[in-house]
């Protein structure tokens, strides 16, 4: 079985700056692998542990620092690395991004694919869709348990009600809850093995994508203006002095909300 | 010249800095409180490879550097130096004698259960009259019937006295102005050790009182030739001062870190107190002189690393990040005003975890006599 994990690259730390030029976000700073994909390359490993012969290749769309993201899935245990770094492609919105990422793994052909709920930057929670529906594939989104057999998985999808068992055949892309797991940190000897294992970069030119269906070109999405939501004054803010939950009930019961 | 770490290193310092502040940090005020040993953090870094860093793949070890061990045990004293303190007195003291001084089968017995964690290993060196004066050991070390008889005490070993515990090598009198070492395994009949002694800092490592009568161990169990104890132990000592200089940085950089965030938060004549040029003031020699330290104690590993003579780096490095600690939990502290004397901020603790990082592994009178003997003064 080939698993293949999609992992993005944001920016590290909790505060996202916007660059008021290109109106994109600010990714000159340090940047880390996204922590909603660490589950799901942590469910990607597990699988593999279960299954015994499986083998898991971690994708990544992005400049050539988002190498650095891949090799942190690498140390947790992936055993292979493909990156797709071209400048045309800066300034994708997400669907000029899934059809990148399409690309990619079209060309893998992997059995199940796995994405993270969400990245942290951008918040979107959209790609996997756009992604399955290019490559004509089942999707279960928010799974919470996911196991794999007999050429097809089966998970357990997270809604407001309850749950969803679902059942597919492979192949399929499942997007996984950040409840799915609890992800690893790489071993010391993990990340001194990252290196070692096979990391390809490629171009849009490798994967047959036309530079003029990626970038600004390729992007339906225009952004007009931005800015900070506006500052609330009415908030109260409450120290935790071993009394905050009395204090937070009277607060609601004095607005009639309890 | 380059300054750049390996990518291996930035991916070893997110990943130690990581699991410090997600695993350590939430239980490391408790620990510290209820003088309560690690074993659950302990086991966890054993299983990620962190008890055994620069310990060679072959006996079990991670096979890194010691620019490696540094980062970690830096990243690990920004969030709590007790748990630091176990990982580098098990490596550098524990470990490391038998890794450079054992035979094969020393070797073979001890390191792949010390440096996979599994097993912690101690170092008794100091004695109630004797520590860098290791002339005046008075602990002996006997040979009768092919077995070494020990008598004498040691005191604050670290490691010597959790459940987990393996051994203790031991400076002894071997003959008249002859020391050597030796390996004496716990639960070796005549070997007792004391209740946890209690502590101004480090509260949550195990720190104990040795005392050795007729306890008695195999004639193997001596650390490479007799008489070579002395110079054995100088080598030990000279890369513990990495580690220990390690935690002089990685303490820095956690008070400077807490007194950052609570001078944001603090408001005081109508705006935050890191405002004020009095704090940033503060502030911005702390961040620079951890920068100064950092770069000595990188340096030190570095020399260490390729071979070269790294005594006198090691011992520059430890004489001022021990100083520097000092003046920046001292700051720190000042920084946080009342809320710093209380024992719920973990400046408080960072305050009293200081202190022994200018006197363990040689008082920072010791590292100027160091210097100096190599300044050939």
């Amino acid at each position: 079985m080939k698993i293949a994990v999609c992992v993005k690259q944001v920016p590290e730390g909790t505060s996202l700056k916007l660059d008021p030029g290109t109106k994109r976000l600010d990714r000159s700073g340090e940047g880390a692998l996204n922590h909603f994909d660490a589950n799901a390359v942590e469910e990607a490993l597990r699988l593999k542990e279960s299954a015994g012969d499986a083998e898991v290749v971690v994708v990544s769309v992005g400049p050539a620092g988002a190498a650095d993201a891949l090799r942190k899935a690498l140390a947790m245990g992936a055993d292979r690395a493909l990156l797709v770094s071209d400048d045309a492609v800066a300034g994708s919105d997400l669907v000029a991004t899934s059809r990148v990422l399409a690309a990619a793994l079209e060309r893998e052909g992997a059995d199940l694919v796995l994405f993270g709920q969400q990245a942290s930057d951008s918040d979107g929670a959209v790609l996997w869709a756009a992604v399955a529906d290019r490559l004509r594939r089942p999707l279960v989104s928010q799974a919470a348990e996911l196991s794999v057999a007999d050429g097809s998985l089966r998970a357990k999808r997270q809604t407001e009600f309850g749950y969803d068992v679902i059942q597919a055949a492979l192949p399929a892309i499942v997007a996984v809850s950040d409840a799915i797991n609890e992800p690893r940190y790489p071993s010391l000897k993990g990340i001194m093995g990252a290196k070692k294992k096979p990391q390809e970069t490629l171009t849009l030119g490798d994967l047959g994508v036309d530079v003029g269906q990626v970038g600004e070109a390729g992007s339906k999405t225009e952004v007009y203006e931005f800015s900070l939501p506006p500052s609330r004054g009415d908030s109260r803010k409450i120290e935790d002095d071993g009394k905050a939950a009395e204090q937070i009930v009277e607060f609601l019961a004095e607005k009639r909300l309890v | 010249m380059n300054f750049d770490l390996t990518e291996e290193h930035e991916l070893l310092r997110s990943t130690v800095r990581e699991f410090a502040e997600s695993r350590v940090a939430p239980v490391a005020a408790e620990l510290d409180r209820e003088s309560r040993f690690p074993y659950e953090l302990v086991a966890e870094m054993a299983g990620l490879g962190l008890m055994g860093i620069p310990i060679a793949e072959e006996h079990g070890g991670a096979g890194a550097d010691t620019v490696a061990y540094a980062i970690a045990i830096e990243e690990l004293t920004r969030i709590d130096s007790s748990v630091a303190i176990t990982v580098a007195a098990h490596t550098s003291l524990g470990t490391m004698p038998i890794l450079l001084f054992g035979n094969d089968e020393q070797k073979r017995d001890w390191l792949p259960q010390l440096a996979a964690g599994q097993r912690l290993a101690a170092f008794g060196l100091t004695e109630p009259g004797a520590g860098s004066d290791a002339g005046a050991t008075r602990t002996t070390a006997s040979l009768r019937d092919g077995q070494w008889v020990v008598d004498g005490s040691k005191i604050f070993i670290t490691n010597a006295g959790t459940d987990i515990s393996a051994c203790v090598t031991i400076t002894a009198k071997t003959g008249d102005d002859e020391i050597s070492n030796v390996i004496v395994p716990n639960g070796t009949p005549g070997y007792t050790i004391s209740q946890p002694m209690h502590k101004l800092g480090w509260r949550a490592s195990d720190t104990r009182e040795l005392s050795f009568e007729g306890a008695a161990v195999p004639e193997g169990n001596l650390l490479g030739p007799r008489g070579a104890g002395f110079r054995q132990f100088m080598e030990i000592l000279d890369g513990g001062r990495i580690s220990v200089a390690a935690m002089g940085v990685g303490l820095a950089q956690g008070a400077y870190d807490l007194a950052v965030a609570h001078a944001r938060e603090r408001r005081q004549f109508g705006q935050p107190i890191a405002k004020f040029q009095a704090v940033q003031f503060q502030l911005a020699d702390m961040a620079t002189e951890i920068e100064a330290g950092r770069a000595l104690v990188y340096r030190a590993a570095w020399l260490k690393d390729r071979g070269r003579p790294f005594a006198l780096a090691a011992a520059q490095a430890k004489l001022y990040t021990g100083e520097l600690s000092n003046r920046a939990v001292n700051a720190a502290l000042q920084i946080h005003g009342g809320y710093g004397f209380m024992e719920e901020s973990p400046i408080a603790r960072f305050y009293r975890d200081q202190k022994v990082l200018e006197i363990g592994e040689g008082t920072n009178e010791v590292q100027r006599m160091v210097i100096a003997r190599h300044l050939g003064l």
